[in-house]
């Protein structure tokens, strides 16, 4: 625990030390970057060490405020979320000291927040008292705020920022109502006290409700999305990959943190997970392939993972409430090794958008093309990200999206209809989600990367080696993930063993035999390499004698072919994306007009149907009714103190009374 | 073991002579004689003596491409149960490992396409990310309300247990599975109706706009792999509508073979009294291939 605390002492000194030599450009870089990077490295340590050898690591102090005290706990669901968080704070704080070089803002205001954000989210998953919780809770939202609109001369990031804010209090609001709740009866915000206010299911319910609002606004669970592909694009790429990748799990944290306390979970519960999922998973990756900005993409798509981890957490409940401790198992398995997996291929995906962004100007893919020629590293590993997260073998993101289908799939032990048929409607849902991802993540590849350049004004070049290696090292973490297989299962093991309330030896008698297949998962990997290279060789050998010619891409000839004939990322999705045109697109057309016909033109973009539908005109009621009230803000201090009195005075007499 | 070697054998051996049974079927139809039954043996032959040409615009990727995917057609016969007998790495999910990798060939043979920077080859790729995600749902949830009636979690364990005593007490769950599985087969392999592999215009290809500019040993690898996919995914349907089991194994693979050659048979004749449907026909075609899946488990589940 030591070395927790002395990770997040290093990195707020680096913050703070960066903030105050702001003006010496070089100082506060390599003060902010290196120290958050080594801070958070540290934090691997114990994470590991409560995993590996399922310990709890705590410390506590008493503080002035009542209802409890300050407790800080590593457990092994806290490790293994915190394990994401120190790595990938690390390697985009790397990563950021590429990316800022040159960057004509201060940098030290970034760094204040990025400490702030990382020691933020560290202290969410660590804190065992409600108060401690909402005030880390509410530093990293806030942190997060000021780090999204860093490049705030950029046009929508302020209000990019601004909807973010809003959603993020919204959320909080909830869990202040949880937390007061859960503490009402016991008297104490510790966790460790949390007793359920009264026994009945209906309370039950209202409190996983509550959880699930407050806490899935974090994450992102549609319709509770809508900051996210604001708020992704808006931020630097490094801040976009850290939000993406490890924030919005907070929110996973949070539910899974929550459930034990709120009782035993019924059947309803996991349907609604499960339904929330396929609803997140579809929307999400559908969203994902109408967008033309390539971070917007990637920011729907995490809409998309979660709902993935929510399908896993779903079957996770629904095994619980039926008593089949194998279901749950594996579900859970599978949605917390995707927050893991989803961190390593995100935060990849999020960096090579960035470096694209950084080496050419422009983030918009219609305008990109051909950049595998013109950066051959950031082009070859974003497509190994792809493969990640289109959850192809031997990449990670198989290894959880395959837990998650087996433990569906065992629903049929369950032998109640009702019980089976979500489940095995999560099969077909995620086998669609899983085409569509291929789709989306084959258009960002082969739109941005292959190919000719669309746009000759676009000039591409390879970025900086700090830059380069946090992907390498994320790229090798996807690999090396998809090829551990058979020993993943020991990592999660305590994990499981803790939210199910089992002794670790059940947990792997039971998941031992189901999961036996994936010992040949590494021996299919290099099977594929192997015989690839055979293959190569073989390729090799029957053309040496023969030609190997050069020529122009086959084009039916025509005379003239230019890179603007090439297919564009909307035409590519445009099939797809035809049944739900309506719902997720906006179209302007201009039609010619008179005997002399006019220009005419077409033009569609991505619009978010929930911020349209619902979230604006919500929004709107609410500023024409609070203008109303607006004569109560003019300004002049001594009323404001007044206010102050009549209010305190007011909750005497409803004290006393 | 042996058993399984062999079938891996034969499915090397004697998948591109099925294409040569569809190519005869559809001539007699036609009252044509039609090419050689051997004829995809010889084409093969010539391709690997050829050299090859590559475009400018090509990356890795399209260089990468043809060899993956003859390796992942070659990992996925591991997987497949053949004559209802144990596959090599058989196991319980192994039904989702067959479908991934299916997947991985696919996700290659879309950014190989696009690799080429050719506006048709793109528009191939984009049919193929759209029809292929419709008929994953079709595919894995019929596979799944197999596990379902089996009571088994692999492809293996579903396929030593169908039989005909099952056929009799499940008869229109496999029955409605089978009609998906046909369309998926159909649909994977790039067949009429939903793709023709004869056509000779680029606009209305899908599969074969693909490989527009593979050539040369590329190419032979690549007909190789969709030899070898035809013979996987033809497996998966006939295992289901032949569920022999004699106890003798090298019948039973006999009979797997032929239940391959009448499937090749009947193929040439779907190809032979069928139009192609029109593009925006063929999601409808998919969708409703898993909505069979879909009332089977219900079926199953009454």
């Amino acid at each position: 625990m030591t070395l927790f605390l002395a990770g997040l002492a290093v990195i707020v000194c680096a913050g703070t030390l960066s903030l105050l030599t702001q003006s010496f450009h070089r100082l506060s870089m390599i003060a902010g970057g290196l120290g958050v990077s080594v801070g958070s490295a540290i934090w691997v340590i114990p994470a590991c060490q409560s995993l590996f050898q399922n310990k709890t690591l705590a410390v506590q102090w008493a503080w002035g405020i009542p209802q409890g005290s300050l407790i800080l706990e590593i457990d092994p669901l806290s490790a293994f979320f915190l394990l994401p968080i120190a790595i990938l704070s690390a390697l985009a704080a790397l990563y950021a000291m590429g990316y800022l070089r040159g960057h004509k803002n201060a940098v030290g205001a970034h760094w204040f927040f990025y400490s702030l954000l990382a020691g933020g989210m560290a202290l969410v998953v660590t804190a065992r008292n409600g108060l401690l919780f909402l005030i880390a809770w509410e530093l990293m939202s806030v942190a997060s705020y000021f780090l999204v609109t860093f490049e705030d001369e950029e046009p929508g990031v302020i209000e990019a920022g601004r909807t973010y804010l809003i959603a993020t209090h919204i959320g909080t609001a909830f869990l202040f109502v949880l937390f007061v709740l859960l503490g009402q009866e016991s008297g104490s915000l510790d966790f460790a006290h949390f007793t359920l206010p009264h026994a009945s299911p209906w309370w039950a319910g209202t409190l996983f409700l509550l959880a699930l609002i407050g806490f899935g606004t974090k994450a992102g669970l549609v319709p509770l999305h809508v900051w996210l592909p604001e708020a992704h694009p808006a931020a630097p790429s490094h801040v976009s990959a850290l939000m993406s990748g490890v924030m919005i799990k907070t929110g996973i944290y949070g539910i899974l943190r929550i459930l034990p306390y709120i009782g035993t979970p019924p059947a309803w519960w996991g349907m609604l997970l499960i339904g929330l999922g396929l609803l997140s998973g579809l929307f999400g990756i559908l969203s994902a392939l109408a967008q033309t900005d390539i971070k917007r993409a990637l920011a729907y798509s995490s809409v998309e993972n979660i709902g993935i981890i929510a399908l896993g957490l779903g079957i996770f409940l629904i095994g619980q409430a039926a008593g089949a401790p194998l279901v749950a198992l594996l579900g859970l398995a599978g949605a917390l090794l995707h927050v893991l997996n989803h961190a390593c291929f995100k935060g990849l995906l999020f960096l090579g958008a960035g470096s694209v962004l950084h080496g050419t100007g422009t983030k918009n893919m219609e305008r990109l093309g051909g950049l595998m020629k013109t950066m051959p590293w950031t082009g070859t590993l974003f497509t190994l990200g792809a493969l990640a997260i289109s959850a192809l073998p031997p990449f990670n993101g198989f290894l959880s999206e395959w837990l998650i289908y087996l433990g569906a799939l065992h629903g049929q032990d369950l032998n109640t209809a009702s019980l089976i048929i979500p489940l095995f409607l999560g099969i077909a849902g995620l086998a669609l989600i899983g085409g569509l991802a291929l789709a989306c993540f084959t258009k960002l590849v082969g739109i941005v990367f292959l190919g000719e350049p669309r746009d000759p004004k676009v000039h591409a070049h390879e970025t900086h080696i700090l830059m380069r290696l946090p992907m390498l090292l994320l790229a090798a973490g996807c690999l090396a993930i998809g090829l551990a297989a058979p020993w993943v299962q020991a990592l999660l093991q305590p994990v499981l063993a803790d939210s199910l309330g089992l002794a670790p030896d059940v947990v792997s008698a039971q998941l031992q035999p189901a999961t036996a297949w994936l010992a040949y998962l590494p021996w299919l990997a290099l099977g594929l390499f192997s015989l690839m290279a055979v293959l190569t060789a073989l390729r090799w050998v029957l053309l040496r004698k023969r030609t190997i010619a050069q020529a122009g891409t086959w084009d039916c000839g025509y005379t003239r072919p230019t890179a603007r004939m090439q297919y564009s990322g909307s035409a590519f999705s445009q099939p797809i994306l035809l049944y739900v045109q309506r719902i997720l697109q906006k179209g302007n057309l201009r039609i010619p007009q008179g005997f002399l016909p006019t220009a005419a033109s077409w033009n569609e973009e991505a619009a978010d149907p929930v911020q349209r539908f619902l979230v604006r005109p919500v929004y709107e009621c609410l500023v024409w009714s609070t203008a109303k009230l607006r004569w109560i803000q003019h300004g002049r201090l001594q009323w404001y103190v007044l206010y102050i009195a009549l209010t305190l005075v007011v909750l005497l007499i409803w004290k006393f009374r | 073991m042996i058993l399984a070697l062999f079938s891996i054998l034969a499915a090397l051996l004697f998948a591109p002579f099925l294409f040569g049974v569809i190519n005869r079927t559809k001539a007699l139809f036609a009252g044509r004689t039609g090419q050689p039954l051997l004829q995809m043996y010889y084409d093969l032959y010539k391709l690997g003596n050829k050299g090859v040409v590559y475009s400018h615009t090509i990356s890795w990727v399209f260089r990468v491409y043809p060899v993956l995917a003859l390796a992942g057609m070659l990992l996925v016969l591991l997987l497949l149960p053949q004559g209802g007998h144990v596959a090599l790495l058989a196991g319980p999910g192994d039904l989702f490992a067959l479908a991934y990798i299916l997947a991985l060939v696919r996700f290659f043979n879309v950014i190989a396409a696009l690799d080429t920077g050719s506006s048709f080859e793109g528009m191939g790729a984009s049919r193929e990310v759209q029809f292929s995600a419709l008929a994953e749902i079709a595919f894995l949830l019929g596979l799944c309300t197999l596990a379902c009636v089996t009571g088994s979690y692999s492809l293996s364990g579903i396929y030593t247990q169908l039989s005909y005593s099952a056929w009799l007490a499940h008869g229109a769950v496999f029955l409605l599975i089978a009609i998906a599985f046909f369309i998926v087969f159909l649909a994977e392999n790039a067949r009429i109706p939903v793709d023709d592999p004869n056509t000779h215009l680029e606009l209305t290809m899908i599969h074969e706009v693909m490989i527009l500019d593979s050539s040369g040993p590329d190419l032979a690898f690549l007909h190789y792999a969709s030899a070898l996919k035809f013979w996987i995914l033809g497996s998966l349907l006939i295992g289901l509508l032949f569920p022999i089991h004699t106890g003798y194994g090298l019948i039973d693979v006999a009979f797997a073979w032929l239940g391959l050659l009448v499937l090749a048979v009947s193929v040439g004749i779907v190809e032979s009294i069928m139009a192609r449907l029109r593009l925006l026909r063929v999601p409808q075609l998919l969708v409703s291939a898993s909505v069979f899946s879909f009332v089977a488990l219900i079926f199953l589940l009454r």
